[in-house]
């Protein structure tokens, strides 16, 4: 009789005891992910590097631009930085012409409107658009971050007949780029920004510097602020979206390099509970962490309270230009910096939009400044009147409707 | 659902029990609701098409109602597997990662190769085939709830998913995703008529054969089945690898359409509570017994329309969300009066 | 149905029965605890700070979530319905308490009041419809969790706005300082413990044994007198009170986030079924489903520990929620 009673209990401890062979076996040594399919070679693997293989995204002479065009000083006027452009490559959109001046119907098909930073966006660009006198309708088209929904949107824009001209921003790199091609055969103007597609067919290509030059400011950081053997957390929204790929990638080269110890490299999806949650785990696991690096700042600031819950000082921490980042970091006087994914590159797109549809001229390639928000020019950004979701980034400050249309007072 | 395990049976009981089936069959058959859905149906696609042309959209164009079309393969491939599967009384909410791991296994075996195609089809069948075989075997023969064995299976699918790929997968070739994915004939994508080769194929399984009277018998009524003599577990495992067919069909339907196999396609799509709200909205009884594909297809239709319409209107998503909601409890509410009505 | 009812519904019979049956369903839903124990052992060993209170505190305030959502799913279960709704239900309280709070302390105790009884109004629709107008419990938390969803993210133009007040969120985070020996005793930890007492205070009384007898055989049930109507939608209140309280915590613990609630329901479910509740209702324990709660927690501090990559976490918890069960199933054949 007693046996019947213990068999549950030893039963689930057989397949627990199954599951940690498995685990101890497969496991490589932090619990990191290696992304699958060929690597290309990295550029240097020194020292003992536990961070896995290197991205497929990788690609070298990417990289080596990023990182060089920090330092070039971009064209145009620098107190509009979401119209100027590093080493633009300009071509002809005299075919894209509009028969008319204005009256212009701008269609845009948007990946997804379900985190901070993209609402925050869509709500600048949609201002741009109403503040632009030739375009007489704006229409927005949101995918629910679901990439069959995406491609049906496209198609139905493309053969829709409306359209003056479609911008895109794409959910997911790979599995985005037949429509775009499929759209890039019509008659009507294509523009990408935000994540891109790995075509080229597009009129243009919107971005700022890229995600090489993001992840590698901040691992620069955290490389000249943490001792050797330092043990960094590496946090990432999620996998297979270029340009969160590249930000690892090369954030992954410098720490490589600089021989710290990078102790995991864990996907949050994004969620503060869920990244919270992961860093008190480490915490746990490991005692204490020297350094954490992050792919976004929407979750720094749950980051920053799991070592608050836990007792222990923050240590040097990376994030974004998110209002409530930047505000903990001033309050609580951390070490820290802000690598930005400028978001005034939502308004970018509906300019070149306009420029294609007056038959202007465009770079191929629409590279924005990326600026790096570091303790030196922190004040200039935190605004204390906008809410905990603002991205100093907007660019929308000299639109109408601003603060209040963001949320501010 | 409780499993019972079938007594030994004579042959004269065997023959009474035989016009008993066939009885339980017709009953099932006539009491499908097929007629209020289409009727719904209809109506909601009348109503969107007055107010999408009011405000100045075009509902009844050609590229219009082919986007529809479209919209409604995907989801209606697994909503007739999960239509076969509650008819049986059960359940299966692993299709959402079903569906995510077959693109992802079409994607990894073709590897950019014409040779692999074949392959990776039959490859990915199997697939369908087993994961429905594990599921069927847990709920007949260890005994466990539907609801909980498909849960569980989705969780062992979708640990495996995450362990193995870390995003998109390459390798869907081009003629694939163009054949399957895009190719129309006239303005029909061909896919479409893949859907309607698939419903014509269960619905004939459903009303003609023999293993279609088990079915609705099982769904019926398992202990009067048992007691007649049927071979339920055989029935309940069978429609579960029907199902789980449906699902990896799917899987492959969508590899075409992104050119690539991604582990988040099915749960992004929300296939699993989708189907199953499909299959309700069609008219089939969550309790088994009762409804089939013809209604599931309707249901599928009106979910494609409300979706078409909101994206022309620009409503907010999450709007749709909640009318989805509403309808789905309205229609089952309508359903469940008319039961009473006839009880 | 076996005669050996482990959970037996109280009416007619002498209450010298009580002790024994309250032992029996105990031993019937031991296996549990013993899991539990055996978890809590093997985490110690490989990591001895488990034991130790702060540590130990910290695991049972991030489990009181979960474990109060149990509570709730239970209710709701044994009564012989499914509630698919917590889930969103926990996004809407999350998303309504920032944006309504706004950052301002003032704020924080009328939100909290509105939002128990949004967790109350919602439970109530879910009862009405699965009872009154017959829909089964599972299509209309179904399409309770599509409104939800989308009700609340209509409200808020997509993506959650506004602020938590830091007094608010001391509720999840917080608790009694000063305390010797602990510290701090966490104020979800303290709502724990008040939860599960009432719990199993209300099993005890009238109610609770109309709602296991209206779970495990309706018409007899209603024969015998019970209002299985009225039982079933307050069971529904309970969850959606519940999970309200459950999002309280969850705000507080993590801040302001749109996926909180993902999936909730389904480890509300799992923790229940952990805990020996069958699907179908009639039988299991308030206590055995909460201690689900904690063993799945745990289940996942010692997967963690393990060093098991974060994916298999999730093939490793349907292996044993589907080995949970059958082995449930087995020992009911075999009590026959």
């Amino acid at each position: 009789m007693t046996w019947r009673r213990l068999a549950g209990p030893f039963a689930l401890l057989a397949c627990c005891a199954t599951v940690a062979a498995c685990g101890t076996t497969d496991d490589s040594s932090s619990g990191d992910k290696a992304t699958g399919g060929e690597a290309t070679p990295a550029a240097t693997e020194a020292k003992k590097s536990n961070t896995g293989e290197q991205s497929e995204f990788f690609v070298q002479a990417d990289y080596d631009k990023q990182l060089a065009q920090r330092s070039v000083t971009p064209e145009g006027d620098a107190s509009k930085p979401w119209t100027q452009m590093i080493e633009p490559e300009m071509v002809s959109t005299e075919k894209f012409k509009s028969k008319k001046s204005s009256g212009w119907n701008v269609c845009f098909s948007n990946a997804a409107s379900d985190n901070p930073w993209r609402q925050n966006g869509l709500i600048t660009m949609k201002a741009e658009a109403e503040n632009t006198k030739e375009i007489a309708k704006f229409t927005v088209v949101d995918a629910e971050a679901k990439d069959d929904k995406q491609i049906s949107d496209i198609e139905a824009m493309t053969s829709g007949g409306k359209c003056d001209a479609i911008i895109i921003a794409p959910n997911t790199t790979a599995t985005l780029t037949p429509a775009v091609e499929a759209a890039c055969k019509s008659d009507i103007p294509v523009l990408v920004f935000d994540r891109g597609v790995t075509t080229d067919c597009p009129v243009t290509f919107i971005h700022p510097i890229g995600g090489y030059a993001f992840g590698a400011d901040a691992a620069e950081f955290l490389r000249d602020n943490v001792k050797e053997g330092g043990k960094i957390l590496a946090l990432r929204i999620l996998p297979g979206v270029d340009v969160l790929e590249t930000r690892w990638s090369g954030a992954k080269g410098i720490f490589d390099e600089a021989g710290l110890n990078v102790v995991g490299v864990e996907f949050t999806d994004g969620d503060a509970a869920k990244t919270k949650s992961i860093v008190s785990d480490y915490i746990q696991r490991e005692g204490s962490l020297d350094g954490v690096w992050m792919d976004a700042g929407a979750t720094a600031v749950a980051a920053i309270e799991a070592f608050e819950d836990a007792g222990q000082d923050v240590p040097p921490i990376t994030g974004e230009d998110q209002n409530d980042f930047l505000t903990k970091w001033k309050d609580s006087k951390l070490t820290a910096i802000a690598p930005t994914y400028s978001n005034f590159q939502w308004r970018t797109a509906v300019i070149a939009a306009v420029k294609v549809l007056k038959g202007e001229e465009v770079p191929k390639e629409w590279v924005l400044p990326q600026p790096k928000i570091t303790q030196d020019n922190l004040d200039q950004y935190v605004k204390p009147n906008m809410p905990p979701l603002y991205y100093a980034l907007c660019g929308c400050e000299d639109l109408p409707g601003f603060p209040q249309k963001w949320g501010g007072k | 659902m409780t499993v019972v395990d079938p007594p030994e049976q004579s042959a004269g009981s065997r023959a009474a029990s035989r016009s008993e089936r066939v009885a339980g069959w017709r009953v099932g058959v006539l009491a499908s609701p097929a007629a209020p859905v289409y009727g719904a149906l209809i109506g909601i696609f009348i109503l969107s098409w007055i107010v999408v042309t009011i405000k100045g959209g075009e509902f009844l164009t050609v590229p219009n109602i082919v986007n529809m079309l479209q919209r409604s393969v995907a989801l209606g491939i697994v909503a007739v597997g999960q239509t076969v599967v509650i008819l049986l009384g059960s359940l299966d909410l692993s299709v959402a990662q079903l569906i995510s791991l077959a693109s992802l296994l079409t994607a990894t075996t073709m590897d950019g190769k014409e040779a692999n195609v074949v392959p990776a089809i039959a490859l990915v069948l199997a697939l369908g085939v087993g994961v429905g075989l594990v599921n069927g075997l847990i709920i007949t023969k260890l005994r466990v709830n539907a609801f909980i064995a498909t849960l569980g299976t989705a969780l062992v699918i979708s640990g495996f998913i995450q362990n193995r790929w870390d995003g998109p997968a390459q390798g869907v070739t081009n003629s694939f995703s163009q054949d399957l994915g895009y190719t129309r004939f006239g303005v029909i994508p061909l896919s479409f008529f893949l859907l309607a080769v698939i419903v014509v194929v269960v619905w004939f399984i459903l009303r003609n054969t023999r293993f279609g009277y088990r079915i609705y018998a099982v769904g019926g009524s398992e202990d009067v089945s048992k007691l007649s003599g049927l071979r339920t577990h055989r029935a309940i495992i069978a429609g579960h690898v029907l199902c789980s067919l449906t699902a990896v069909i799917t899987g492959l339907f969508l590899a075409s359409r992104l050119g690539a196999g991604t582990p988040t396609v099915g749960t992004d799509g929300g296939y699993d509570l989708e189907s199953i709200a499909a299959v309700v909205l069609g008219g089939t009884a969550l309790t088994g017994g009762r409804g089939g594909v013809i209604g599931t297809i309707g249901g599928v239709f009106i979910l494609a329309v409300l979706d078409n319409t909101f994206n022309q209107l620009e409503l907010n998503a999450f709007l749709k969300d909640v009318v989805r909601g509403i309808i789905i409890i309205a229609a089952v509410a309508v359903y469940a009066r008319r039961q009473e009505k006839k009880a | 149905m076996s005669t050996e009812n482990v959970a037996a519904p109280g009416f007619g019979s002498d209450t010298g029965d009580r002790g024994r049956r309250f032992l029996r369903s105990l031993m019937s839903t031991g296996t549990i605890f013993v899991l539990l124990l055996i978890l809590w052992v093997w985490i110690t060993i490989l990591n001895p700070t488990f034991a130790e209170p702060g540590p130990f505190l910290a695991y049972l305030k991030r489990s009181a979530p979960l474990v109060i959502l149990a509570a709730g799913a239970y209710f709701v279960l044994v009564s012989g319905n499914f509630d698919l709704s917590v889930g969103s239900l926990v996004t809407v309280i999350v998303v309504v308490a920032a944006r309504l709070i706004d950052g301002d302390p003032s704020n924080t105790w009328p939100v909290i009041i509105l939002l128990l009884l949004i967790g109350v109004v919602v439970g109530f629709v879910n009862g009405f419809i699965s009872t009154v107008l017959r829909v089964p419990s599972f299509i209309t938390t179904l399409g309770m969790l599509l409104i939800l969803n989308g009700a609340v993210f209509l409200w808020t133009g997509g993506a959650p706005r506004g602020a938590l007040a830091d007094n608010f969120r001391s509720i999840g985070r917080q608790g009694i300082n000063g305390i010797p020996w602990i510290e701090q005793l966490p104020w979800s930890v303290i709502l724990l413990f008040v939860i599960g007492g009432a719990s199993v205070l209300l099993m005890r009384s009238d109610f609770g044994r109309q709602l296991i007898a209206t779970g495990d055989n309706e018409r007899a049930a209603r024969l015998s007198g019970v209002r299985v109507d009225r039982v079933r939608i307050m069971a529904f209140v309970l969850s959606g009170t519940l999970a309200a309280v459950a999002g309280i915590l969850l705000a507080g613990f993590g801040g302001v986030s749109a996926q909180v609630g993902q999936g909730l329901e389904f480890d509300a479910i799992t923790a229940c079924v952990l805990g020996g509740v069958v699907l179908g209702g009639g039988r299991g324990s308030v206590v055995a489903a909460m201690a689900g709660a904690l063993t799945l927690e745990a289940l996942f501090t010692w997967l963690n520990l393990q060093g098991i990559s974060g994916a298999l976490e999730d093939t490793v918890q349907g292996v044993i929620i589907i080995a949970a069960v059958s082995f449930a199933s087995y020992r009911l054949r075999g009590a026959r």
